[in-house]
């Protein structure tokens, strides 16, 4: 291994601090004491106690986990079955153009896609609340899905699927039995991270939330307007908890499968 | 009366199992079976054999449902089976990449086509411990494919696709990575599950020596079209072409003239100074036709002196020996600098061996022990 020099060790403190101290001081200041925020009066968890007494924000709290798992598990089943047809359906008409649309909201702004998912649910008539914000992250979320799968599936080998097909499966029973169960680590790691990134999501949701469907990050937000509190120090330390475990969750998904990947690999090599 | 022999091909009452009609199959411009007919039985051992690439597996996919013909019609039992999908065909296949399903367990994958049948429980795993036994994997039910070894996978795909007793089978290469004692053990257990089962087998494979043992007929392929199909023993005695005799087995070529002797015989002409050949055909030569000449190395004596009585005789000197164990091949450069391959078995011990290099030695043999080709 590479020893590691002053200079190194110094740019890379300077990295993580620079990434991480903000974060750091947040999580900190939220075992603070005093009510002011920037004042260290003594280590308690006073806030995290009056946070569980705030209405609001449970309600909030509430309201972003139902939008999060419903949200990501219905843009895990769309991104999937995208996924699905383009790497498999072959060839046909307009293909390119269709997975190159798949992946578009990817790069586009979050203010135009939540305007024009305001508009458009403006346009049908249909009343801003959790299912609105809930269709509006699965659009964005979807694309994010179907990205982590399809890379698992262009390496899928094909000839298992059609092994379950001559052994009298149906199509759709070939998925289900054999395709699903290898791929299943890729979607859960996409499950995963359309869950965060609804968890995450700010101006999205600020579009196409209702009066009554605010969410955590909205409610954050428009808090901290109003002047930084500790208790929004204690609600923030808690999601930066639950997305620190998503994510960390997610890669450890994806990497064990690639080293199970590679064992095997190794396992067919060594038999040949 | 003779004693029936297996070989419904001869017999025209009998209805083939599958018929390839006209069958065409194009990947884009690239024409991989090109207006191919073939007709297999049922109970046979049909073998494919041919080059890397000339459209075996692609056979066994439009059989399996994969692929389907860009023209022509394949039945199965009498019945168009083109518009029938895969999975509602009584075909089963074993996969040149084994294609075990790896999140499953040897049993389960077994178990795998039984359990989409209606077929209750407990048959279920009869009949799964009855494959389990006939592969000899029972020790290996409760392991996935990838804590086996290749042999083993091998044996754990045939189990599968036997499992369902379909009516027709087919195998891709499926002894490709047993080792040579492990392969020939297979085979006759390959030859005995047939026969038990009565399932039709097609198989695919690279290795000539096998498809001559276990199959009732071959059929030799090339790019995409049948060279020959017959009996192993004919494709091997009586080949139709050079290329077949040259594909399957050792041979010598020589090429030569041909003109007319007699009744069937032909007097071949193939070098300067050199005294004609003479051979046995069945088949036409126009006077001064050229013609291949194709001798299989064990069908060529050896000997010291000229032997008095061969049909064709000619002398040459040893180039080299190649020890096979039981078999010596000598090689026998002729004055033309033309190589002569020639077998004999090695009865006595190595060191009485009456031949060694540069020895100048006679090759002889008879009319009818070689064949006589046009191309
Ligand atoms: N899906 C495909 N698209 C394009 N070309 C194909 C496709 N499948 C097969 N081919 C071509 O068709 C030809 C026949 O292929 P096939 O797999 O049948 O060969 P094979 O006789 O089984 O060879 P091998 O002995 O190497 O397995 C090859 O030249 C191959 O490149
Ligand atoms: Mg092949």
């Amino acid at each position: 291994m590479m020893r590691l020099s002053w200079f190194n060790i110094v740019s890379l403190t300077l990295g993580f601090a620079f990434l991480y101290l903000p974060i750091l001081i947040l999580v900190i200041f939220s075992f603070n004491e005093s009510k002011l925020v920037t004042v260290w009066a003594g280590f308690s968890t006073r806030w995290y106690g009056e946070l569980l007494q705030n209405e609001a924000f449970l309600n909030a709290a509430w309201v972003t986990l139902k939008v999060a798992v419903f949200s990501s598990t219905l843009a895990t089943v769309l991104g999937t079955m995208a996924a699905y047809v383009i790497v498999r359906a072959g060839r046909f008409p307009g293909r390119t153009l269709f997975s190159g649309m798949i992946y578009a909201p990817l790069v586009m702004p979050e203010v135009i896609t939540g305007l024009s998912l305001l508009l458009l649910f403006i346009g049908i008539g249909l009343d801003r609340g959790v299912l609105t914000i809930v269709l509006a992250h699965t659009t964005f979320s979807m694309c994010y899905v179907s990205v982590v799968v399809s890379s698992r599936l262009v390496t899928f080998d094909r000839s298992l699927e059609e092994a379950a097909l001559d052994l009298g499966c149906s199509p759709f029973e070939a998925f289900r039995l054999v395709t699903l169960p290898i791929i299943a680590p890729a979607v859960i790691a996409g499950w995963l991270l359309a869950f965060t990134l609804s968890l995450d999501d700010l101006v999205i949701a600020s579009f196409t939330a209702g009066p009554s469907s605010t969410t955590l990050p909205i409610k954050i937000f428009s808090a901290v307007r109003l002047g930084v509190s500790p208790e929004i120090n204690a609600l923030s330390s808690i999601l930066i908890a639950i997305v620190t475990v998503g994510v960390i969750t997610a890669s450890l998904v994806t990497k064990r499968n690639a080293l199970r990947q590679k064992h095997e690999e190794q396992a067919a090599a060594r038999a040949q | 009366m003779p004693e029936k022999i297996f070989a419904p091909w001869n017999d025209p009452d009998q209805k083939p199992l599958i018929r390839f009609q006209n069958v065409t199959k194009k990947f884009g411009d690239f024409i991989a079976i090109d207006d191919l007919s073939l007709e297999i039985y049922e109970r046979e051992f049909f073998a494919l054999l041919g080059p890397s690439g000339c459209g075996k597996t692609t056979m066994m996919r439009m059989l399996a449902g994969f692929e389907t013909p860009t023209s022509g019609s394949i039945e199965l039992a009498g019945k168009n089976i083109v518009p029938v999908p895969a999975n509602k065909r009584a075909v089963n296949m074993m996969f040149q990449s084994y294609a075990l399903f790896p999140h499953l367990t040897v049993w389960d994958n077994i178990a795998f086509g039984l359990k989409r049948s209606k077929m209750p429980k407990d048959q279920i795993a009869a009949r799964v411990d009855e494959m389990l036994k006939l592969t000899r994997l029972g020790k290996f039910a409760r392991r996935k494919p990838h804590q086996i070894s290749g042999g083993q996978r091998q044996r754990v795909a045939l189990a599968r696709s036997l499992a369902k007793a379909p009516k027709l089978l087919l195998l891709d290469e499926p002894l490709g990575a047993l080792d040579a004692k492990l392969r020939q053990d297979t085979q006759f257990e390959l030859m005995d599950i047939q026969e038990t089962t009565g399932t039709t087998f097609v198989i695919v494979t690279h290795d000539q020596e096998e498809a001559m043992t276990v199959a009732s007929r071959v059929a030799v392929m090339d790019e995409g079209k049948l060279i020959q199909v017959a009996t192993p023993d004919r494709i091997y005695e009586s080949p139709e072409s050079v290329y077949v005799a040259d594909f399957i087995g050792d041979v010598n070529i020589i090429e030569g003239r041909a003109s007319k002797q007699g009744e069937d015989l032909y007097r071949v002409d193939w070098a300067e100074g050199q005294a004609p050949l003479v051979a046995t055909s069945d088949r036409e030569f126009s006077e001064g036709q050229t013609c291949h000449l194709a001798i299989r190395p064990e069908k060529i004596a050896i000997s010291a002196e000229k032997p008095a009585e061969a049909d064709n005789a000619v002398q040459g000197s040893i180039l080299d020996i190649a020890y096979l164990g039981n078999l010596s091949t000598y090689h026998v450069e002729l004055p033309g600098g033309m190589i002569i391959k020639a077998q004999t078995a090695n009865t006595r011990r190595l060191s009485r061996r009456s031949f060694t290099w540069e020895d100048t030695v006679w090759l002889s043999w008879t009319a009818t022990g070689a064949v006589l080709l046009a191309e």
